[in-house]
């Protein structure tokens, strides 16, 4: 009798359209992820056709283009300025960024009391990271090239870049010190070390893999950035710089110089150069996650 | 025995550790150094701002003025924040930033629509359906998308997803003829960009629902679906809100894909395929390096950048504020 009633309540219930919901839906949120995947290849693909294009219908050739420095006539023009430029932003924006980041983000995790003054440190931090990066270009243009007057300068460039990461490098070495256990910590106090022998011999060794992760992913987002150095200045030449004092032109600012021409010829420099600036961007991530692996079982 | 740690006094008092405390005070202010130049940061960007953005309204910079310059209002702030034609640098000037902020406005709103459906359900996918294997090649991928320079997404734009995928649309649809340029691909590209930011951070936020909730939704005789958008979403919602409004505000401040995609005419618009011009994209075609000190086009930038500043600042303390909720609610 009971099994009676049971299968009249059950029999109401229409289970199918529950399923075909759960499918539809199941279907509709795959096709949305793999959307940023189609993208990505699209983007990909891109890049990697007109870098052929490039080679072979407008004869980019890769030797000059790594020998010779740009130019206003696009069969002449080469990277090499820019990439050296690249390079030694990253040098300086990495010795600018590096130690006091890293002095930061030790004050917070090991020495910062729990008041008003660090939490406003790290909300201030919080807000840091979202400054838009333009906005890093225009405080080196009027504090450094116009205001001491150092004129569009490599090392006013690599100031915006080293502010611009900052944050990015905190919070990064801020995850490495929390990560090392703090039974490693309290068994160097026991031997009677003080908190700065510590912090000095014991967690920064054991951190710095984690640190020097973070800190090639930061240097990574600054070689790419482009409006900070558009803003200090960097689109007006051609030429390699020599030192830290020399005007320059970064990867990305040529690029974007090449990219808003007219000529197609100068479009397809731009994607050919983008190929070289990916390369790197992807060697430095591949160092970063080789690194992180290494090192990652031992602590 | 006893004797021994007795003398522990003395072994503390000796010279050495009295050299090694010296140094630990003086590592602890080296260090506090260090973070007061983020807040130094902060208050230089505030400065410097306010300080050029003074000579563009006032014709003197607020330093000028305390060693004796005078201020006069050249540009009224109702001109500024109504006027609709931005051309400082034009023969007849004029002051009205409306449209370049409709381009900033247009661009965030056209990629939020893009990014945040795509994202919040890429990361309902990540969280809730996912194998682990597919979740472990999905992830670096998106995380893939996130690395990539801003400059490349612009090049995109201007080289595939205006001319291939919009063009012979607004061709063969609208009749129209698209340029170099179009507000629609800035939209496109700009959400392409964000997507990882409101996936990862709202998978992050659905994963911190604890178990519990779900189980008990199932043992009422939930599906998925139900548990899907009944539970976990409204269990997740002020970190969810949190991703997008750093989408937003990323959205906001992006510089370089919109400057390619959407190109450099400020109008006030409805049609997707014509060429607008952001802030952003305005900051960019005035950078000038030197040259232009004292100008009107180089005193603008930082009105411009001064405006563009407080509306990405209220976007970090409104994701702040989000973020500490969601704190509360689960740990």
């Amino acid at each position: 009798m009971s099994t009676d009633t049971d299968e009249e309540l059950f029999g109401d219930i229409d289970l199918g359209w529950e399923h075909t919901k759960n499918k539809l839906f199941l279907g509709l949120i795959f096709a949305a992820s793999m959307f940023g995947v189609v993208m990505l290849a699209l983007l990909l693909l891109d890049v990697a056709h007109t870098f052929y294009v490039g080679l072979t219908e407008f004869n980019i050739s890769l030797v000059q283009f790594f020998t010779v420095d740009g130019s206003r006539r696009p069969e002449l023009a080469g990277f090499r300025g820019a990439i050296v430029a690249s390079v030694m932003l990253m040098l300086f924006t990495a010795i600018l960024a590096f130690f006091i980041g890293l002095g930061t983000a030790v004050y917070l995790e090991e020495y910062a009391p729990d008041t008003r003054i660090t939490r406003l440190l790290e909300a201030n931090l919080a807000n840091l990271a979202g400054v838009p990066s333009i906005v890093y270009g225009l405080l080196a243009l009027a504090a450094l090239v116009n205001g001491i007057g150092t004129g569009p300068i490599l090392i006013a460039g690599s100031v915006a870049l080293a502010l611009l990461v900052m944050p990015i490098i905190i919070v990064s070495s801020q995850e490495a010190l929390r990560a090392v256990p703090d039974s490693v910590r309290n068994g160097s106090y026991a031997t009677g070390a003080t908190k700065w022998q510590t912090i000095k011999e014991v967690v920064l060794p054991a951190a710095m893999p984690g640190i020097l992760t973070g800190t090639i992913l930061a240097l990574a987002r600054a070689i790419g950035e482009t409006a900070p150095l558009l803003m200090v200045g960097a689109l007006f030449t051609n030429r390699m710089p020599f030192g830290p004092l020399d005007r320059f032109s970064g990867m990305p600012t040529q690029i974007y110089g090449w990219a808003a021409e007219p000529s197609q010829h100068f479009i397809h420099l731009a994607g050919v150069g983008i190929v070289v600036l990916l390369s790197i961007l992807l060697t430095m991530n591949g160092v970063a996650i080789y690194l992180r692996n290494k090192y990652e079982t031992e602590v | 025995m006893s004797t021994e740690t007795d003398q522990g006094p003395g072994i503390t008092s000796g010279t050495g550790a009295k050299a090694d405390q010296k140094a630990n005070r003086r590592a602890r202010r080296v260090l506090f150094g260090c973070a007061a130049i983020t807040v130094l940061t902060t208050l230089s960007i505030f400065f410097v701002l306010i300080d050029n953005a003074a000579s563009y309204f006032f014709g003197a910079r607020i330093t000028e003025v305390l060693v004796g310059g005078s201020f006069e209002q050249t540009i009224t702030f109702t001109e500024f924040f109504t006027g609709t034609r931005w051309a400082p640098d034009h023969s007849t000037p004029a002051h009205g930033i409306l449209p370049i902020a409709f381009g900033t406005i247009a661009i965030t709103v056209g990629a939020a629509f893009v990014s945040i459906p795509i994202g919040t359900a890429t990361a309902l996918y990540l969280s809730e359906y996912s194998s682990k294997s597919v979740r472990s090649k999905l992830k670096p991928t998106l995380e893939v998308l996130a690395g990539i320079p801003t400059i490349v997404y612009g090049y995109f734009a201007i080289s595939f997803i205006n001319p291939v995928m919009l063009g012979p649309i607004a061709e063969s649809l609208f009749g129209i003829s698209i340029g170099r340029y179009s507000m629609l691909s800035g939209m496109i590209v700009v959400g392409i960009m964000t997507i990882p930011m409101v996936s990862s951070i709202s998978e992050d936020a659905m994963q911190a629902v604890p178990d519990d909730l779900r189980n008990g939704a199932y043992a009422l005789g939930a599906t998925k679906f139900d548990v899907s958008l009944n539970v976990v979403i409204p269990a997740a919602v002020s970190g969810i809100f949190a991703s997008y409004i750093l989408a937003v505000s990323r959205a906001i401040g992006e510089t370089m894909a919109v400057t390619l995609a959407a190109g450099f005419n400020a109008n006030i618009t409805a049609n997707p395929f014509s060429e607008i011009m952001t802030m952003t994209a305005y900051m960019v075609s005035m950078a000038r390096g030197t040259s232009a000190v004292g100008t009107v086009e180089y005193q603008s930038l930082f009105a411009v950048g001064l405006v563009l500043f407080l509306m990405t600042l209220v976007m970090n303390l409104m994701n702040d504020w989000f973020k500490r909720r969601f704190q509360e609610e689960y740990r």
